[in-house]
């Protein structure tokens, strides 16, 4: 499942995408993300039949991912986003 | 003396029961309580199907608008008593705070399964437009969600806007749709803006400059029409579609959307509301025949 995060607002679309069949639940994105936007669950709450764990964007902050990730997102000599490696399944992506 | 305020915007609720079950046969009774923004719905469900549902304003207190939905569909009933229910889910905004529900499941997994309840396996793509979001869900042909979105930081192109403009226009809630295609010449274009504080301030100054209320709906229709769309987008959209939610009820909205959409909507019977709660009473019967249900 793709399931995306976040909203599109006037000034633009910031969604994360987190693709639970790559995700395993590792929860390497949570202590990466320096301003801590993921979180992982020990059920998928959008898929109440699976039983594994798997990472969310949590409640609090997919409503602000533009300000959130801004520091990630220099506008010149961007790095690669500390969520993207540290996730070893490439389960995560950014609209943005 | 002053007026009375007529308030517009208010829609009908409304219970049902199914003439052909009795609660007597079923094995397991399930309910779904979808605790929505704007309206609330309780699903009972004998078995996998509908034996009554109710459909209701929220109120200002989510557990209290939990319990009238599941009395307003009990009343249908007329007979069964609330301990026959095996297992309850709650969903939507409020579904942490159902106070009676066994366990709480997104609004994003339950429409997706109401959806493949009410409109059947071939559903792959449902956007349901609700009080105050908008969601866009991709789902196999068990009604697993395979792709979603939902918009709830922004309340734009949402039921509750359109809410405000039945009022602002004095168009009762459910004509709005008829009466934004009934203009002369061509159709007005679409207000510039979708947020519902904005495009009711253009709204006021459309009226002055001399526009019909219909001509002021179909611009304002277009123009939620294109902000539903976009999130659509984002998703992307596969055969067939299904719209659910109060905005289903709609056609100024829908059928501005489904150009876009390049399809024709699915059709249904049922009422569009009840998908999230027909949703979570289909997981309740699920995990009860899982033996996952209450411990007796």
């Amino acid at each position: 499942m793709l399931a995306n995060y976040g909203y599109k607002d006037a000034s633009g679309d910031f969604f994360i995408t987190i693709d639970t069949d790559k995700c395993d639940g590792c929860g390497n994105c949570v202590p990466a993300c320096p301003v801590g936007v993921f979180e992982v669950l020990d059920e998928d709450p959008n898929d109440p039949m699976r039983d594994e764990p798997v990472a969310v964007v949590s409640g609090e902050k997919k409503k602000k991912l533009k300000y959130e990730c801004n520091p990630c997102k220099p506008d010149s000599d961007r790095p690669a986003l500390p969520c993207v490696a540290a996730c070893g399944e490439g389960a995560i992506s950014h609209s943005w | 003396m002053a007026e009375e305020k007529k308030e517009f915007w208010r829609w009908t609720e409304s219970n049902w029961k199914s003439p052909d079950i009795n609660w007597n046969d079923a094995k397991y009774m399930t309910v779904g309580i979808d605790v929505g923004s704007v309206s609330s719905q309780a699903v009972i469900m004998a078995d996998g199907k509908v034996m009554a549902y109710g459909n209701m304003r929220t109120g200002s207190d989510s557990p209290n608008s939990a319990r009238n939905a599941l009395k307003f569909a009990l009343e249908a009933i007329g007979d069964m008593p609330e301990d026959r229910m095996d297992y309850c889910i709650g969903t939507g905004y409020g579904r942490v705070n159902v106070p009676f529900a066994d366990r709480s499941i997104t609004e994003i997994a339950c429409h997706a399964r109401g959806a493949n309840f009410i409109y059947g396996p071939q559903v792959r793509t449902v956007l349901d437009v609700g009080g105050q979001d908008i969601k866009a869900i991709q789902c196999d042909e068990k009604g697993k969600v395979t792709n979603f979105l939902m918009n709830d930081k922004c309340a734009a192109g949402t039921g509750r806007g359109m809410e405000v403009f039945s009022d602002l226009l004095g168009v009762p809630i459910q004509e709005v749709g008829d009466r934004s295609f009934e203009f002369k010449g061509e159709e007005p274009a679409a207000v510039s803006s979708t947020c519902v504080v904005y495009a009711k301030s253009e709204a006021t100054g459309l009226l002055r400059k001399g526009w019909t209320k219909e001509e002021v709906l179909a611009a304002y229709c277009k123009a939620m029409a294109e902000r539903i769309y976009s999130l659509v987008e984002r998703v992307g959209v596969k055969a067939e579609f299904a719209v659910t939610g109060g905005m289903a009820k709609n056609r100024g909205v829908m059928d501005r959307v489904m150009p876009f959409v390049g399809l024709e909507r699915m059709k249904t019977e049922w009422d569009t509301q009840i998908a999230g709660a027909a949703g979570a009473a289909l997981f309740g019967f699920a995990l009860c025949k899982k033996g996952k249900g209450r411990k007796k």
